[in-house]
């Protein structure tokens, strides 16, 4: 029953990272776009959740004490408004370029999240937010697997979505924009308004993923706003296969599979001294599977399809 | 039907195209000729909105249309390809080319999302579009392969494909003879006469004379950034001024 129970636990957290994961590949893995500021919409996603849902705190705003589901839509389009108005300035930037802005982006959520303290309870954070089916089902482990289920369904809501639409005139526009932005726009696409409508939708999702948790643990705070989010994210993607929303979930899965892995093994090998180091090694640990995984399979578990629209081929 | 008045592109101090004027009249086959670094293709790329140009006019069938970014130039029915081919290597040839209209159903991402059977039903009309542009210009056994595995010659030859799905009424080619070999280059050039016959203008940077000679009339001849003079093939290759351009004095 611990196990069960664990594995659910376990789970749940694996397809709150795949729905983040979703966000980003079709940023990255879809459209080339170096978004390194994935924790800083997760997080504006997961703060609004917790202001629509949450409770009335007096020494903060907010506490709507709306339904969830409010919150989840709400997140996405507050998490999407957020990436138009950051991306209207960013999004020309290539690369790295783009890749510092982001990422300061997200530094600042974080920073305002910690220091705005009449708005957010700095790291006091927003408690006591709605769980949906708690009281529905019970046992706290019924309510974990209701929840499960909630989240396997968005997945697969989300991912036959994008599947649908990126298999289209739509999906190979941006496998164009993606590779070569001057022949795209030799060819009358317009790289920028693309770019920034993949922006803003993968980074809707990465505000579903941070709604998504603040309703599950039931509170936020700027502690799940570190940039090791973002890497986690990245490297589920690489690894899993950036282009392949399959891949991405997959990489989501197996990511944290060693993640937590690691903790438990790391603290029964290491010597009491070392204890402290685990959650360092750990980071350690993955990058080096980020780098084996660049050297041997750079095209990830499931890599892309070669094909992208389906009705463009001679031969079926 | 593509009129330059006046167009100067600089670079900082550098004045690439400097004061350049002329005009590519309807259905003519235009050559642009001068020796390397007189500041052809950046007449192109300013032409084809890929630069912005620092001074003068260029207009399309009386619109103007400098300072307007690629995909609008574009969509007003000048279409361009590159010196170095510039396929998106993953798609396969097929859908590179299916790639090139604009205003496709499918290029929203909503429309994709929630009318697929109309997306598929233009894919269709699409793909057999492609198919026959393809077929003309004998690319037809390789459109299901990634066009990273295209050779030069055949690269120029996509680049074509995707200029002809749009219907332009202008196209720019530069340097389709570069790199090819004798026998593409023969299909290359008859496919331009022939595509020229059905009522589509060109115009045509190109080094090789032969090409040049056969094919384009006017000639317009550049050099160190300024217009160097215009005429028939023939009166180009017998003036001093072109030979001397080419043959080392200063222009």
């Amino acid at each position: 029953m611990d196990v069960l129970s664990y594995l659910v636990f376990f789970l749940v957290v694996a397809g709150i990272y795949a729905v983040a994961t979703l966000g980003l590949n079709l940023q990255w893995g879809f459209t080339g776009i170096m978004n390194v500021g994935v924790v800083g919409f997760f997080g504006v996603g997961a703060y609004t959740a917790a202001y629509v849902t949450g409770p009335n705190y007096p020494d903060a705003f907010g506490g709507f004490g709306l339904h969830p589901l409010v919150g989840y839509l709400a997140a996405m389009v507050v998490s999407g408004a957020v990436a138009f108005v950051v991306g209207l300035p960013t999004i020309r930037l290539k690369h790295d370029f783009l890749a510092i802005g982001t990422f300061g982006i997200a530094i600042c959520i974080q920073l305002v999240a910690m220091n705005w303290k009449s708005a957010t309870r700095g790291f006091d954070g927003l408690h006591s937010l709605p769980k949906p089916f708690a009281a529905a089902a019970g046992s706290p482990f019924a309510a974990n697997l209701a929840y499960l289920v909630m989240v396997v369904a968005i997945i697969l809501l989300v991912t036959l979505a994008l599947e649908r639409m990126v298999r289209s005139p739509w999906g190979r526009m941006l496998r164009a924009v993606r590779e070569d932005e001057t022949a795209s726009a030799a060819l009358g696409k317009d790289a920028f308004r693309v770019r920034l409508q993949t922006f803003v939708m993968g980074s809707g999702l990465m505000g579903l993923s941070g709604a998504l948790y603040a309703n599950f643990t039931g509170f936020v705070s700027p502690q799940d706003l570190l940039p090791i989010f973002t890497f986690q994210v990245f490297v589920m993607l690489v690894v899993g296969g950036s282009g392949n929303n399959w891949g991405a979930i997959l990489g989501a899965v197996v990511i944290w599979g060693l993640w937590t892995a690691t903790e438990t093994v790391l603290s029964a090998l290491l010597p009491p001294g070392l204890q402290q180091q685990v959650a360092a090694v750990r980071i350690v640990m993955v990058g080096l599977i980020l780098v084996a995984m660049l050297l041997l399979r750079p095209q990830g578990l499931l890599p892309e399809r070669r094909n992208v629209s389906p009705e463009a081929r001679l031969k079926p | 039907m593509l009129e330059l008045r006046g167009v100067s592109k600089a670079f900082g101090g550098l004045k690439a195209v400097d004061d350049v004027s002329f005009t590519v009249a309807r259905g003519t086959i235009t050559g642009l000729i001068g020796p390397n670094g007189a500041g052809k293709t950046t007449l192109f790329n300013t032409v084809a909105g890929a630069l912005k140009p620092t001074g003068g006019e260029i207009r399309l069938d009386g619109r103007r249309i400098d300072g307007l970014p690629s995909h609008r130039v574009y969509r007003s029915g000048l279409a361009r390809t590159f010196q170095i081919p510039r396929p998106i290597g993953t798609l396969s040839v097929l859908e590179n080319v299916m790639l090139a209209p604009t205003g496709q159903t499918g290029e929203r991402a909503w429309n994709a999302l929630l009318r697929p059977g109309r997306v598929r039903a233009e894919e269709r009309a699409n793909r057999e579009k492609a198919v026959g542009i393809l077929e003309f210009l004998n690319l037809i056994r390789l459109a299901d392969e990634p066009a990273r595995t295209l050779s030069g010659g055949q690269l120029k030859l996509l680049e074509l494909a995707r200029a002809l799905m749009s219907d332009p009424r202008v196209i720019l080619l530069d340097e389709p003879g570069a790199g090819v070999n004798p026998t593409l280059l023969g299909q290359i050039v008859e496919r331009i006469a022939a595509l020229n016959r059905r009522g589509i203008t060109f115009l045509i940077i190109e080094h090789n004379m032969d090409l040049v000679m056969n094919l384009c009339r006017p000639v317009v001849v550049m050099a160190g950034g300024r217009l160097l003079m215009e005429g028939d093939p023939e009166a180009v290759r017998g003036d001093p001024r072109v030979l001397d351009a080419y043959l080392g004095g200063t222009a």
